[in-house]
């Protein structure tokens, strides 16, 4: 407890500070590529024949993910706090790939926990964050996935907080994570919002993403919230169907409960232990969802809908073909639910997706489901 | 209102003149019959107060012992009201031995803080340890505890301000739960004259008794606790040996290897009396 009050305070200060603020906007700006553009997706746009629709691009930033966005937040403020040691939990390793980056960047001692299976299949990015510097952790307790990495990160902060930081990658774990993920994360909405204004001189109707955690959502509906009008509309991973039980669709399919030091909505048993979530993209694979999700849901703000695996690879296959952007698994995932979506608008109203990663870490296991040889 | 078994239990081993033997172990591990027999072992070689673990998918608190210790008793498939069942079992013929349910807020919250209340209530638990429920959100368990004598357990540890400790002490009862050292269950040793400070001031703030655990696994060790504690915790060194019994095929001398331990544990304490 008093490590993370100790992190409050200095995120507090640190929001506050304009040395920090122009440092991490030197850094978005010129090491991650920001702003990522606003393209309009003309033929997808076509191919639905409802609402205008944009994609935010941040799959264009550096390491290929709206990672890095809070990565780099999060490094700078374990700087300020004096911290040596940066640790992270990674499920399909873009947290992880996108934490070793910075910490390489930096110069810190960098150490990632995976999940045992996740490293047995996410061999590609293993080697980048090998060679980015850091030491990787097999975790093998729980049921070795996403979860249990996370577990294992925070016994590990407990053990060695005097020189460590813990880096979350998604807007969920104990207070003040979920809310400084989102403020790192915001600045995807932001953008949006100004280029937006450039670009049609108004809001839009609707700005849309898909939701594992939570963080790119978040990051993307935050500077929207106020704006009454805007659809805020949020795509779970249903894995082989709810029905299944085989999903990772914590709202959709899970109940409130108590976890990794929040309260939010989790897939449990009937006496209140956690399931493991199943998706195609590794990056949904969490039985939980951030707490600020549940919140916007109970309220009645923000959509949830679901996509399956099935699904998924089908909105894989049409951005790929249609606009020559081959976006991850996860944000097929939200590309899959645009026609269900497109059909509830007009001509005349404009859309925004969040394209928050691409394709290239996923060509393997797509090749697998499509029955494909590489 | 009368006196609490925990308050009864502490008042009788400061008037032996020595600190508490508390002791740990997982309920339902590997089931709940051996966790009878070994509730029962605990008793009568020497176990002041015993807390029963109840398993959670998600043990972040916890070392590499207990964790795997949890996994079997969820294989076995011991649910919450099942430890319960076990203390009420228990408690029919003991009825000083206090009983700690110790373990993770969400199964808890699941059953939902009232009705936890009532049936932890009714199978005479004392008090619970939920590791990962803070004071600053534990307000709804301590409304449904009020009706019931069951004790709000917290933890302290090295890192703890004194404003904190102060805000750890607010509402917390039965005694207050020192972590040795920096790090999960199993961990470690500490030296208890590094911690004697810290021991002291979560007494003074709290008004509690303060038990040590996390790292303490001997009688050498427990006796040297003893020096600055109130009570002293173990239970990684009990879960072991459910693991190394089963491991040798012998799962009938969990509940004689445990009581051995217990016994060389509070022999130790005996000897060594307080400070």
């Amino acid at each position: 407890m008093p490590l993370i009050l100790e992190l409050e305070d200095e995120y507090r200060a640190a929001k506050k500070d304009p040395a920090f603020i122009d440092q991490m906007d030197d850094l978005w700006r010129n090491y991650v590529g920001r702003p990522s553009p606003l393209y309009h997706a003309e033929r997808m746009s076509d191919h639905f024949g409802g609402p205008k629709i944009y994609f935010k691009r941040d799959e264009l930033n550096h390491t290929g993910a709206h990672k890095i966005n809070n990565c780099l937040g999060q490094v700078l403020l374990a700087k300020r706090m004096g911290k040596t040691r940066i640790i992270a939990e990674t499920g399909a390793g873009q947290h992880g790939v996108a934490t070793a980056t910075v910490c390489a960047r930096f110069g810190l001692q960098c150490v990632v926990f995976m999940g045992a299976t996740d490293v047995e299949r996410q061999k590609p990015n293993v080697f980048r964050m090998k060679m980015l510097g850091a030491e990787i952790v097999p975790v093998s307790s729980g049921t070795g996935t996403l979860k249990d990495a996370m577990n294992e990160a925070l016994r590990d902060w407990v053990t060695n907080v005097h020189d460590t930081f813990y880096v979350i990658g998604t807007a969920a774990g104990p207070h003040p994570y979920p809310e400084m993920v989102r403020d790192f994360q915001s600045v995807i909405g932001q953008e949006a919002k100004s280029q937006m204004q450039e670009r049609e001189g108004r809001l839009p109707d609707a700005v849309m993403a898909c939701i594992g955690g939570g963080s790119n959502a978040i990051g993307l509906f935050h500077p929207f919230i106020e704006d009454e009008g805007v659809r805020l509309i949020g795509v779970e991973a249903s894995g082989h169907g709810i029905e299944t039980g085989q999903h990772a669709a914590a709202l959709n399919g899970g109940k409130p409960g108590i976890l990794h030091g929040n309260k939010t909505y989790l897939l449990q048993t009937e006496d209140g232990q956690i399931i493991d979530a199943h998706s195609i993209s590794a990056g949904l694979d969490y039985p939980g969802i951030g707490p600020e999700h549940a919140f916007l849901r109970d309220m009645g703000r923000a959509e949830y809908l679901t996509c399956t695996d099935k699904e998924a690879l089908e909105g894989f296959q049409l951005c790929t073909r249609l606009e020559g952007i081959i976006p991850a698994l996860e944000p097929a995932h939200a590309i899959a639910r645009l026609g269900d979506v497109c059909k509830t608008m007009d001509k005349d109203q404009i859309l925004i997706m969040n394209l928050c990663g691409r394709g290239d870490k996923d060509i393997f296991s797509v090749a697998e489901h499509l029955g494909m040889e590489i | 209102m009368p006196t609490s078994r925990i308050t009864a239990r502490f008042d009788k081993v400061r008037a032996e003149g020595r600190a508490a033997l508390v002791s740990y172990i997982m309920a339902g591990d590997p089931d709940l019959e051996t966790s009878y027999k070994a509730l029962c072992a605990l008793r009568d070689n020497g176990a002041d107060i015993i807390e029963l673990g109840a398993p959670f998918t998600d043990p972040m608190a916890d070392g590499p012992a207990i964790q795997r210790a949890g996994q079997r008793s969820l294989k076995a498939g011991t649910k919450l009201t099942d430890v319960l069942a076990l203390a009420k079992r228990f408690r029919e013929d003991d009825q000083d031995t206090p009983l700690i349910l110790m373990g993770y807020a969400n199964p808890v919250f699941h059953i939902g803080y009232e009705a936890f209340a009532d049936a932890a209530a009714d199978a005479g638990i004392d008090g619970t340890i939920l590791v990962d429920l803070p004071p600053e959100e534990d307000h709804e368990l301590r409304e449904a505890y009020a009706h019931h004598e069951i004790s709000v357990i917290r933890l302290a540890t090295p890192t703890t301000t004194e404003k904190r400790i102060a805000k750890v002490a607010e509402g917390a009862s039965g005694f207050l739960y020192y972590v040795a050292v920096a790090g999960v269950t199993g961990s470690g040793s500490a030296d208890p004259e590094d911690i004697r400070e810290g021991v002291e001031r979560a007494r003074r703030v709290s008004g509690l008794p303060v038990c040590v655990g996390f790292g303490v696994r001997t009688g050498e060790q427990a006796a040297a606790m003893a020096a600055i504690a109130d009570g002293v915790v173990v239970g990684s060194a009990f879960v072991d040996h459910v693991r190394t019994s089963l491991e040798a095929g012998t799962p009938d001398e969990i509940p004689s290897k445990i009581g051995a331990l217990a016994a060389e544990l509070s022999g130790a304490l005996a000897d060594a009396g307080r400070n």
